[in-house]
Parts: structure tokens; C-alpha cells; sequence
């Protein structure tokens, strides 16, 4: 990190994206660890449709997902882009002579290609776990995407600043429920902090730079702050607490995985990996 | 991205005797074309309405359409390309371009005003302006009432949130501003 001029005014200091040009390949893993993210995510919270604890909420856990899919299809859809366009090394599907399309990507690719955050295939668990796990990736996607809507890549600025939008309403969301079941009842507040227990060392990672992140994000402690801060605040009107002194866990941007992912990928890539090429 | 193109024998519409430049007509006459598709969520509304086609481009005798989504995993967005090829295709249309962009991003502002009342005589409460105040909760589209409560934030499709009245009691879709 190069040093700053000290007198920047905090207030208005925004993030800014490095000017610094991405090398070879990092975007493309850059836009993998976006898609893969979204996507992941989507898989874990589509197995709430049909399930959830009242129609409204079985609604809205499901709009989310629907927001999420169409962010991945389009950091899938660039990627595949970018990766046909480049003289890369070969996608796995092209090494089967195909160009690479966001299906290829989502379906073909294994669990150590794999480049989403740990904290989104953890498990669904009960509501309380689920919710948890919304708010502190929303807050997280929000302060992220900020930033990435005045990258100097048009096509990731533009579906950043779409999305946006999009998550606004989920961070309300999840912060509302996080706030409800919090101040709720004795069970559920003892759930909730049962669930940031076991949620909170996949988080560490989320500010922890990857290779490919270099040259796309720079200051990385900012959006930690900013997402920290967050979620104090709401943590606090939630009479919940902050764990402390965790141990982070890490791997999941460079493919390491806890080894639930293993399994949501076989279920998720069951039809294409057994009939390639399948269609509705 | 979506690139539909097809490539079949031409059919301009045939326009005579107007000081119009041929192509601008060319242009109005999809734009009204357009006007006749519906939203398949929204029904009430056409595409224009809703503000999703961005653009009409007309080049010879190619006419290309640029539209954007409402929400990134708007699932209408394929049924919403094949209905203006319909279209286009009914009237003669052979050679037309679908692109889909998502710059600048679509907001409930580009709603016009005749889309606004045909949702309030629908039932589903009209959009605020993005820069109002979002407290300012939606009236009743009933008995439009203001007294209105919040239920759930997501409603029956990605654009609507579902709220009550306090007076008359009755649920209703508002389109969420975005």
C-alpha cells in the first residue's frame, strides 16, 4: 500500500478503485469469485423455497435469491466473455474444444476452481442461522459494490450499480429480522447468537486480499470498516454481542473449501456433470 | 448478454408522401408497435410504459431494440424479447435486433405518467419518485387512504412490496421504488 496524503478528509474520503491496471487473469478470477459467490449463495437459499416460516417470508427469502442468480448470470456471462476473448489458460470447457458460457462455468467447473466465500456455503441451519448469514454477506455485498460501481471496467461498474440497488433491499431486510429475532424472545436471541458463533469465523475472509484482488480493490480495511461498523450498530439495537478473539477462517478466494461445498456441488452440477449439454 | 439476430429477406413498411425522414417514421412505427407489448407481470402496463426500452435504432431496413431489465434476474426479460420479435415479426418485420444493456440503470423514474395511473386503476400503488421522501408511506390504491402499513418488503414479483390499509383493511401491491 503506498503511502497517503494525510490531510484527506475522512468524511468525504471515498474508496477508490486502484489506478493501477489488474494483471493477466485477474479479472476473470475476480469476476469467478463474484459469480461463484451469488451463485452459491442463491443454491444455499433456494432450498428455503416452499419451506419458509410464513408465505411473506418464504416470498422475500426467495425475491432475494432471484436478485442474487441474475447478479452471478452476469458476472458469469462477462467472465466467459473475457475468458473466450483471452489467451489464457484453457477454461475446463474448452479443454472439451467449447467456448466458455455462463453454464460451462457454473457447472463444469470443480470445487478447488470454485472461488465463492466461505461463509455462504455454510449451511442453512434454522431461520436464525440463515438470517445471519444474509445480513452480514449483504452488508458486506453493499459496501463492495459501492466501490465497484466507479471501476474503470464499465461492464463490472455497471452491473455493480444494478445490483445495488438490489441489495439495498436485502440489507434492510436481514437487518430488520436480525434486529427482530435478536430482541425477540430468549430463544430466539439465544439462537441468533448460537448462529453468529458459528457464522462469524467465515467472515475474517471477506477482507483478507486475494492475488486477483489486487489492482481491482484496493484498501480493503475501508470496506472492513465500513461493514464492521454496520454491524455493530444493528448488532447493538439486537441486544446481540460481538464475538471476540475468533479465529478467522480462510481459503474459500483461492479455492479451499470447508467440505460442504463438495456437496452442494454435487447436487447443483448432478444433471450437466451425468447428461453434458442438457437442456429444459 | 443477449444478441438475437436474424438475417431473413427484408420487408419495409411502405411509407409514402410525408416531408418525415423515412426513417424517423420507421422509427415511430416500431415505437408504436411497441406500445402493444404488454409486461407479463405487470399486464396493465406496456414496455414502454415501465421504461424498459431504452432505444430504437433503425438502419436501413434493420430496426434494433434496446432494452434493460428491471431487476438483474428479472426472469421476464426473455419472455419480454420474444414478445416485441412477435410483434415486430406480425407486422412485418424481418430483420430486428434484441441487445440488452444495463447502463444506465433502470429506475421506477422512467415510469411514465399514464403507466402510473394505469397501475393505480389496476390496484397497484404507483411508484414515489426516487428522491422523495421514502418515509411517506403509499396510498391505499382503494380508498386511498395514506394510513397504510408495511407487511413485507417483497412482494408477489422482484418489483412490488406488499402492504395493508388501515382503514378499509384490504392488502395491496405497491412497485417498489428502485
Amino acid at each position: 500500500m503506498q503511502s497517503e496524503n494525510s490531510s484527506v478528509n475522512t468524511e468525504a474520503k471515498k474508496i477508490q478503485t486502484s489506478k493501477v491496471p489488474p494483471s493477466e487473469g485477474f479479472r476473470e478470477a475476480f469476476l469467478l469469485h463474484l459469480a461463484d459467490t451469488t451463485l452459491i449463495l442463491t443454491q444455499r437459499n433456494g432450498a428455503w423455497c416452499g419451506h419458509g416460516p410464513i408465505l411473506e417470508q418464504d416470498i422475500a427469502i426467495t425475491n432475494i435469491t432471484l436478485d442474487l442468480i441474475g447478479q452471478s448470470r452476469n458476472f458469469y456471462q462477462y467472465a466467459a466473455k473475457l475468458i473466450n476473448e483471452s489467451s489464457l489458460a484453457p477454461s475446463p470447457v474448452e479443454k472439451a474444444g467449447d467456448e466458455a458460457t455462463e453454464d460451462s462455468l457454473a457447472y463444469l467447473r470443480t470445487e478447488r476452481e470454485f472461488k465463492n466465500l466461505l461463509l455462504v456455503e455454510q449451511e442453512n441451519g434454522d431461520w436464525a442461522q440463515t438470517i445471519v448469514r444474509q445480513f452480514l454477506f449483504s452488508v458486506y455485498q453493499y459496501f463492495l459494490f459501492e466501490q465497484l460501481q466507479n471501476s474503470k471496467d464499465d461492464q463490472l461498474a455497471a452491473i455493480a450499480a444494478k445490483s445495488l440497488k438490489e441489495v439495498t433491499y436485502h440489507v434492510s431486510w436481514s437487518a430488520d429480522w436480525v434486529i427482530r429475532l435478536g430482541d425477540g424472545t430468549d430463544e430466539s436471541n439465544e439462537r441468533m447468537q448460537k448462529a453468529i458463533a458459528a457464522l462469524w469465523p467465515y467472515t475474517g475472509e471477506m477482507f483478507m486480499q486475494a492475488d486477483y484482488e489486487q489492482g481491482i480493490i484496493s484498501e480493503i480495511h475501508l470496506l472492513k470498516d465500513r461493514w464492521i461498523e454496520k454491524v455493530k450498530t444493528v448488532f447493538e439495537e439486537a441486544t446481540l454481542a460481538i464475538p471476540e478473539n475468533i479465529f478467522m477462517q480462510s481459503g474459500g478466494k483461492n479455492g479451499v473449501h470447508t467440505e460442504k461445498l463438495g456437496h452442494i456441488l454435487a447436487e447443483m452440477q448432478y444433471l450437466q456433470r451425468t447428461n453434458l449439454g442438457a437442456k429444459w | 448478454m443477449q444478441n438475437i439476430n436474424t438475417d431473413f429477406k427484408t420487408n419495409p413498411i411502405n411509407n409514402k408522401a410525408s416531408q418525415v425522414p423515412p426513417e424517423e417514421r420507421f422509427r415511430e412505427a416500431v415505437f408504436s408497435l411497441l406500445e402493444q407489448v404488454p409486461d407479463p407481470e405487470v399486464p396493465v402496463l406496456s414496455i414502454l410504459d415501465l421504461g424498459i426500452v431504452r432505444d430504437v435504432k433503425v438502419i436501413d431496413d434493420k430496426v434494433e431494440i434496446i432494452i434493460t431489465p428491471t431487476y438483474s434476474g428479472c426472469p421476464a426479460m426473455d419472455a419480454i424479447s420474444m414478445d416485441i420479435r412477435f410483434k415486430l415479426i406480425e407486422y412485418g418485420y424481418k430483420n430486428i435486433k434484441i441487445t440488452q444493456v444495463l447502463t444506465p440503470v433502470w429506475t421506477t423514474d422512467w415510469m411514465t405518467e399514464n403507466g402510473k395511473k394505469k397501475l393505480l386503476e389496476y390496484g397497484i400503488a404507483p411508484p414515489k419518485r426516487s428522491t422523495n421522501n421514502e418515509d411517506e408511506m403509499p396510498k391505499c390504491p382503494q380508498c386511498k387512504s395514506a394510513n397504510t402499513k408495511l407487511l413485507s418488503q417483497f412482494g408477489s414479483t422482484a418489483c412490488k412490496a406488499l402492504y395493508q390499509c388501515n382503514d378499509c383493511k384490504e392488502p395491496f401491491d405497491y412497485f417498489k421504488c428502485h
